[in-house]
């Protein structure tokens, strides 16, 4: 038995049937295996069919998907030969899933003891009585606080990082031999999820599962991973040990995946990756990755290639793994520009405050407290040409400065100035076309932003007409151009957003901004969205355009490497607080507030030797505190009253670099106090 | 939540007051009054003061709108304008076989529809859901009365099962009803059955793509228990609503059906009421009807934020 891998998949090919009536093949002929005790990560971009693969372990296919051909085995059994009792022993028992979004992979109706406890009832040889107690050990063992409160509370009643802890729990119940994650980070903090990271990796240990990670993050991969298999357009494209692929990959597409990752060590941005992937069930004869790779040759485009043994062991999808072994790694990026002009800052906060509750006429009339401000005390000029970066953990109202920046939300007090000195109307409504015109906001997501009914001349169109005036040959002229800008052809002036791919949609909501020509862009975590190798295309564009239009950013984005490659100027937010803010370096180095030291030493780069660095016990506040430091309940660095009574002080260092702390600059200069870091 | 509850019923009672108002206003705003209706060709002169006189219809509106309101609280509505019967006598009666015939045909339609809607949307684009999904949009677009006349043709004609036309009088117990209630209840659960199964077999579908039904099944539930524990309970929530709306429908009476049947209920009283020009009597059904839809509809969204855990917190929180 200890022989044999526990899952092993053998020329596994999924498919769908398209709209022609043809089968389109998702998966291409993929092998896996899994033994006891050993971890392999399964990489890839959106589309690349590493999800489908992993619920396929499962014996799962997503509905409108086929087996076309191949096996899958877990520990013996044929998944997609199984009778439906059979499968459903298997499921949740010996192989375990956790899902990408617990928070809606948990029933919303159930509570989360009643899910757990069937988890048990369905799994557990325990007598039925035993359920309620081995469900809350479960629920400690994944390190949640008083499990006997998250027994009774429904899943939306959990923060993110509560909900994935609860997964797992779930997962564990079954006393499983095998677990399957799928993305089971993505979307949390970088502090849950190195925290979350670290839990699985010492149950897998102690455990001695089997566990297949799925992840587009090659950074979590690094974390938890002895070997990766790199999936592009359905099919592995290399295999081999963590830290030979990450360190000397010897297939093109995964060295433009490394270089794509923004690292906080690199000043360079990150390089993108030319051209798109196939669609899932797109025709090919030769290697899917020949049209975007700058060393494919007739052989590559001629006929399909097969595995290959290349350096170390690594199997290669590609015909020159050789030349590829050769190359130098990661070619640099383009280097960040920095263009501030001197005059009258671009912007300026002056002791800004939001409040989302409005205290209503029946708090009114009972004189209830005022509720505490969700973003508090910001202060801060942003230069023309300037970027500022705004990072901080969800909930830190770095979105909610946006929001009160764009006029979406009324500042509870303070002023914003545009020049420094032009106060604007705190609501969209009141401010007048010329101002607005000023103020451009890119969202998020760029399928919720851009009308889904609108070409994208019509979106183009809007702000031009409305801020310029402009008509006929004239309007269509300026449309040409800005796709340009955003490196987009004419071409794409008559399709539908729903006719792009996520990063060109992005394109577009970033070419819409700029139509009105800004004096100040707001960037609301632009990128997190999008695939690292998009991802590094647009940041790559926005750096073009700063030069090219001295644009001034205001960047928000819970992803230290991206601020640290684009950004001139960071603030470090906690809880709608300053924490920290200064010249880029000084920020990301020494001396640093405690919160920005948590935040870095939590960062998970893609690089076998890097450890994330992590406090003890380590939980997001809900609510800010109402007196003292914002910090004051995770600081590992606590000094008594004086933190939880009293606004910590500016210390201001060179270059405007200001950290609200307590502690003197020295102590600030030096690392953390070993007591307060876990290994 | 008590504070929600208060909010909402308060809420409530201020459209019932708004709506008492309309119709009061309404009434006035027509010509001729119940004297004028009563006495015919002789309501002129001296006979018409003495009549209004005496029905107190020479004092202002404002006096009269707040003493038909207040006697309505005391669910006195007055007299009939026709004679001497209280309306609230004769109210009670029709109401009492309204409920009956709503009564009997939830008792049928809510449970077949969310069946149906349940087996329609789990085998969804399967013959069965075809069949079934079809027939719903024909009983949908099929008018009532059609549908009505079709059915007394085949049972009460042909094949003399059941009598087409209900002849007991309004205030007779409700034993005096059966079997001639049988027919319309088909036609009305037809109905009711179309509108609520569409509703549910969409929620159906949506909650069985979702995650957490995907992930229900990924942790070995067997199928049946992932339908009705995971899935339904999200999946059913919507459909409260719908339900509700049709409560409020079969209360405020059927005009229709009644008709069609001669059924003694709400709807034919209305009916009847208008072609006698018997303004109070209109007034009380309206009001009645509006109490109805107001009362259901609240009855309905209390009842989804209990079962709904996210609502629930949701409104705890806030208050």
């Amino acid at each position: 038995m200890g022989a044999s891998p526990l899952i092993q998949i053998k020329g596994l090919s999924v498919g769908f049937t398209g709209l022609s009536g043809r089968t389109l093949p998702v998966l291409h002929d993929v092998d896996l295996s899994v033994a006891r005790g050993q971890s392999v990560g399964l990489v890839g971009e959106s589309g690349s069919g590493k999800s489908t693969l992993a619920l396929a372990a499962m014996g799962y296919l997503k509905s409108g998907l086929r087996l076309l051909n191949g096996t899958v085995r877990f520990d013996g059994h044929d998944m997609f030969d199984q009778r439906r009792t059979g499968l459903e022993a298997i499921r949740g028992g010996q192989l375990g899933l956790v899902p990408q979004n617990a928070g809606q992979s948990l029933t919303p109706t159930i509570r989360i003891g009643k899910q757990m406890a069937e988890a048990l009832r369905l799994h557990s040889p325990l007598p039925r009585a035993d359920h309620r107690a081995r469900a809350l050990e479960l629920l400690e063992q994944v390190r949640l606080p008083d499990p006997e409160a998250i027994y009774r509370r429904y899943a939306h009643e959990l923060s993110g990082g509560q909900q994935q802890r609860v997964a797992i729990a779930m997962a564990l119940a079954g006393d499983p031999d095998a677990l399957l994650l799928d993305e089971p980070t993505t979307g949390l903090d970088v502090t849950t999820q190195a925290h979350i990271l670290d839990l699985l990796r010492d149950l897998a240990q102690a455990r001695h599962m089997a566990m297949l990670y799925v992840s587009h993050d090659l950074g979590v991969i690094a974390r938890t991973c002895d070997r990766v298999m790199v999936m592009y357009a359905g099919e592995v494209v290399l295999e081999g040990g963590t830290r030979d692929v990450l360190r000397a990959p010897v297939h093109p597409y995964a060295r433009g995946l490394l270089a794509s990752i923004p690292k906080l060590a690199d000043t360079h941005l990150p390089v993108a990756l030319e051209g798109r992937p196939p669609a899932p069930g797109e025709g090919r004869t030769g290697c899917a990755f020949a049209p975007r790779c700058a060393l494919a040759s007739d052989e590559c485009r001629a006929a399909p290639v097969a595995m290959q043994t290349a350096a170390r062991g690594m199997q290669a999808r590609c015909l020159h793994h050789e030349r590829v072994a050769a190359l130098p790694l990661g070619g640099t990026g383009a280097a960040p520009v920095h263009t501030v002009r001197d005059g009258p800052p671009a912007l300026a906060l002056e002791d800004l405050a939001v409040c989302y509750a409005r205290p209503g006429f029946w708090d009114k009339l009972t004189g209830a407290a005022p509720p505490v401000a969700t973003v508090q005390g910001i202060t801060t000029q942003i230069a023309r040409g300037e970027t500022l970066g705004l990072v901080g953990e969800s909930g830190s109202g770095k979105s909610t400065i946006l929001k009160a920046i764009a006029g979406l939300l009324a500042p509870l007090a303070g002023t914003i100035a545009l020049d420094g000195n032009t106060p604007l109307p705190p609501l969209v409504a009141a401010r007048r076309p010329a101002q607005l015109r000023r103020v451009q906001l890119i969202f998020q997501n760029p399928d919720d932003s851009l009308n889904p009914r609108h070409s994208v001349a019509q979106i183009l169109a809007q702000p031009l007409k409305l801020y310029h005036g402009l008509g006929g040959p004239a309007l269509r002229a300026r449309q040409e151009a800005l796709l340009e800008q955003v490196r987009l052809g004419a071409h794409y002036l008559d399709r539908l957003p729903r006719q792009l791919s996520g990063g060109e949609k992005q394109r577009v909501a970033i070419a819409r901004a700029f139509a009105a020509d800004p004096d100040i862009v707001l960037c609301d975590e632009v990128t997190s969205a999008l695939d690292v190798s998009v991802q590094a295309a647009v940041l790559e564009l926005l750096n073009d355009l700063k030069a090219a239009a001295a644009a001034t950013y205001v960047f928000v984005s819970h992803d230290l490497a991206v601020v640290h490659a684009l950004a001139d100027r960071v603030a470090v937010l906690y809880q709608g607080r300053l924490c920290e803010i200064g010249p880029t370096a000084a920020v990301y180095g020494r001396p640093s507030h405690p919160y920005t030291e948590v935040l870095l030493g939590a960062v998970l780069e893609p690089d076998p030797d890097a450890a994330p660095r992590l406090l003890t016990n380590d939980a997001a506040d809900l609510a800010p505190p109402a007196t003292g430091c914002p910090f004051q309940r995770r600081c590992p660095r606590h000094m008594g009253a004086v933190c939880d009574t009293e606004v910590p002080p500016p210390r201001s260092g060179p270059d405007g670099h200001v950290i609200y702390c307590h502690l003197p600059a020295e102590a600030l200069e030096a690392d953390m106090a070993p007591g307060g870091t876990a290994s | 939540m008590l504070t929600l509850l208060l909010r909402r019923l308060v809420l409530g009672a201020i459209t019932v007051v708004i709506v008492s108002l309309l119709i009061f206003a309404g009434v006035e705003a027509l010509p001729g009054d119940a004297c004028t209706a009563f006495l015919e060709r002789e309501a002129q002169g001296a006979l018409l003061e003495k009549c209004r006189v005496d029905l107190g219809l020479d004092r202002s509106a404002f006096t009269r709108y707040f003493e038909w309101a207040g006697g309505a609280v005391r669910g006195d509505f007055g007299m009939s304008a026709g004679g001497t019967e209280r309306i609230a006598t004769l109210v009670t009666d029709r109401l009492k076989n309204s409920a009956l015939l709503a009564a009997c045909a939830l008792a049928v339609g809510v449970p077949l529809a969310i069946l149906l809607g349940v087996i329609t949307g789990l085998w969804r684009d399967r013959p069965v859901d075809l069949i079934l999904s079809t027939s719903a949009i024909l009983a949908m677009t099929i008018p009532e009365f059609v549908s009505a006349t079709v059915l007394i043709l085949i049972f009460s004609v042909w094949l003399r099962w059941i009598p087409g036309i209900v002849v007991a009088p309004a205030d007779y117990p409700i034993s005096a009803f059966f079997p001639e209630i049988i027919l319309p209840i088909i036609v009305l659960s037809m109905v009711m059955t179309a509108h609520i199964l569409r509703m549910v077999r969409s929620s159906v579908i949506e909650v069985m793509a979702s995650d957490f039904v995907q992930m229900a099944t990924l942790k070995g539930v067997p199928y049946w228990q992932v339908v009705f524990r995971h899935a339904l309970p999200s999946a059913l929530l919507p459909a409260i609503n719908v339900v509700a709306l049709t409560v409020a429908w079969l209360l405020g009476g059927v005009v229709v059906i009644e008709v069609v049947f001669n059924y003694p209920g709400m709807g034919r009283m209305m009916i009847d009421a208008i072609s006698d020009r018997d303004l109070p009597v209109v007034q009380a059904i309206t009001l009645i009807v509006a109490v109805t839809y107001v009362g259901v509809n609240l009855t309905a969204d209390i009842l989804t934020m209990l079962l709904n855990p996210r609502l629930r917190t949701y409104h705890m929180r806030r208050r």
